[in-house]
């Protein structure tokens, strides 16, 4: 049976995307997010989450193969978001990432144009952890001097795909992390760099 | 009138408010209007703005509020007519939330349109300053009334939140006090008029004076969001402008001000850069609020109904006033601090107060005034 959504979805949806805004506007700093979905494996409730408060008909949508494999995914976002699954990530709105550790390289997604900087892809990947305070050490707009999280798992040579990520700018994809019980946001304009 | 030194009442709220845009078209209040203005305002009801078409708001219509005290009246002194507004500070200036008008989704906009304006902010979030295109709905008020900035607010709006909406800085003019009551019908939430205890403040051209804090957000109202639309009207070319960082034409524009007045003669809409890449309008803000929105705690939402745009600028945000260096970026100064509260360093608005040319500067954000008229700070209360 299909597993339910929201169960509020107007204030649900609200509380969701307000820890993303936040998320996004303070790049590091962990939000909480517990949106009591029960979502098919491996989609996870907080994946599950973004992925209802912000996708429609409008924004199409790419899984990664984890998530790819299961139908039960690939109908639940479908009925709860009406949003078109792709296969292609430069053509998707939003990416859905359950391994982040097999997470594609990030020029494979949509970077935007010169002129429209926003048609670029964001990236919601489900992190084993997210800890502010330690890891990499992150600057840029929304942080105050520096600031500095860990992420786990993340694929080889991560840090420096961010790199060149931020050195397109305004162009690039933006990264929101989720782990269990919270949210944290990781901007094109955020530079990272190894601690 | 000089010698009479009267003390003087302020004017009455409402839309026939004889309040000068000091910072729209002048040099600062302390350079004294035309005396053309003065005669074209003095005596007659004049639209307190000159975008404001008064048709037949619905939902928004408030009642005309001419209340003549001394003090500017607290909205909910307007408000309790609607039998919804109650005390909650003893201080009369909040509301808690009530129950919202039935027949409206909560904050009126359907969740179809809340996504694609979410998906709008998040992405003006992440590229400070880029105007982010979004599919702006008809709102129940006319276009230069806010209709973006109250789609941003009913976007980000939840049930938690206490919301403050100025206008120019006050709280009781027909603007804020109709956003104020729209959000109050169609959402429940808590409101109030002390920025302090906003989460999310809507404004129209002003920066509140008390200093922003971490988890507030302030949503502006914008009507022109393009800050070289006056200098190149076709979009397909100030799109190309922003994607190659080609900001020379507004350089030639505070130039040519230069020029001609010796100085840079822009007071307000006075554009800025963000985070070192985009030019941006920070809003028509008189430019002595510019500075406020350098390193801001607080998130700023931009939304421009009309020319459906909405652009941010995130916390903790670098934002210069563009100049030259033999022509640093300067702020308007008053020779006067506030008649009312005593205040200086802070906007001043020049209030006319009859035919004969008398007037006096006050606060324009009323709050930071009755707060520092609550704790006993007294002004001279006289003309000038």
């Amino acid at each position: 049976m299909l597993a339910p959504g929201f169960a509020d979805p107007v204030h649900d949806a609200q509380a969701t995307f307000r820890a993303v805004m936040d998320a996004l506007a303070r790049p590091g700093l962990p939000r909480p997010l517990t949106p009591g979905l029960t979502p098919p494996a491996p989609l996870t409730p907080e994946l599950a989450a973004v992925a209802l408060t912000l996708a429609d008909a409008d924004t199409p949508v790419w899984l990664d193969a984890g998530l790819a494999a299961s139908p039960a995914v690939a109908a639940y976002l479908r009925f709860h978001t009406g949003a078109p699954l792709t296969e292609d990530p430069a053509a998707a709105a939003f990416a859905l990432i359950s391994d982040p550790a097999r997470c594609p390289p990030l020029n494979a997604f949509a970077p935007g144009t010169p002129a429209y900087p926003d048609t670029s892809t964001t990236l919601v990947l489900a992190l084993d952890a997210i800890t502010a305070g330690e890891g990499l050490c992150l600057t840029g707009p929304g942080i105050r001097g520096t600031t500095r999280v860990a992420l786990a798992p993340l694929p080889e040579g991560f840090v420096a795909q961010l790199a060149g990520n931020r050195a397109d700018f305004p162009l690039g994809v933006d990264l929101i992390l989720t782990a269990p019980g919270r949210v944290a946001g990781l901007p094109r304009s955020t530079a990272v760099t190894e601690g | 009138m000089s010698g009479t030194h009267t003390v003087f009442p302020p004017p009455s709220a409402g839309e026939g408010t004889l309040r000068n845009r000091g910072g729209e078209g002048s040099d600062g209040a302390e350079r004294s209007s035309p005396p053309h203005e003065d005669r074209a305002l003095s005596g007659s009801r004049v639209p307190l703005l000159r975008d404001f078409v008064p048709a037949q708001p619905l939902l928004t219509q408030g009642p005309p509020s001419p209340i003549p005290s001394r003090a500017r009246p607290t909205w909910d002194e307007q408000d309790a007519n609607l039998g919804q507004a109650r005390d909650r500070s003893g201080g009369g200036s909040a509301a808690e939330p009530s129950a919202p008008q039935s027949g409206y989704n909560f904050a009126y906009l359907d969740e179809g349109t809340k996504r694609m304006i979410r998906r709008a902010i998040l992405k003006g979030i992440a590229v400070p300053g880029y105007q982010v295109p979004f599919a702006s709905r008809e709102m129940p008020m006319p276009y230069g009334w806010g209709t973006g900035g109250v789609q941003v607010t009913a976007a980000i709006l939840g049930r938690a939140d206490v919301l403050k909406v100025i206008d120019q800085g006050a709280d009781d003019t027909t603007n804020a006090v109709s956003i104020r009551r729209f959000f109050a019908k169609t959402s429940g939430v808590a409101t109030t008029t002390r920025t302090a205890e906003a989460t999310v403040i809507q404004t129209r051209h002003r920066i509140p004076e008390t200093p922003l804090t971490e988890g507030q957000t302030l949503v502006y109202q914008v009507p022109i969001p393009e800050p070289l639309r006056y200098l190149e009207p076709r979009e397909t070319e100030t799109r190309q402008l922003h994607a190659l960082a080609e900001y020379g034409a507004m350089h030639v524009k505070l130039y040519e001000d230069i020029s001609r007045h010796g100085h840079i003669a822009t007071t307000y809409a006075y554009p800025v850069e963000v985070a070192g890449r985009y030019v941006m309008d920070p809003s028509p803000t008189p430019k002595f609020d510019n500075p406020k929105m350098d390193g801001c705690p607080a998130l700023q939402l931009f939304g421009a109904g009309r020319e459906r745009r909405i652009y941010a600028v995130p916390p903790y945000t670098r934002v210069r006033s563009l100049d030259f260096e033999d022509h640093p970026f300067r702020v308007q100064e008053f020779t006067h601090p506030c008649a009312l509260c005593g205040a200086k360093g802070v906007y001043l608005d020049e209030v006319l107060l009859d035919d004969a040319g008398n007037r006096m500067f006050v606060c324009s954000d009323t709050d930071h005034c009755e707060g520092r008229r609550a704790d006993g700070h007294v002004g001279t209360g006289e003309a000038i």
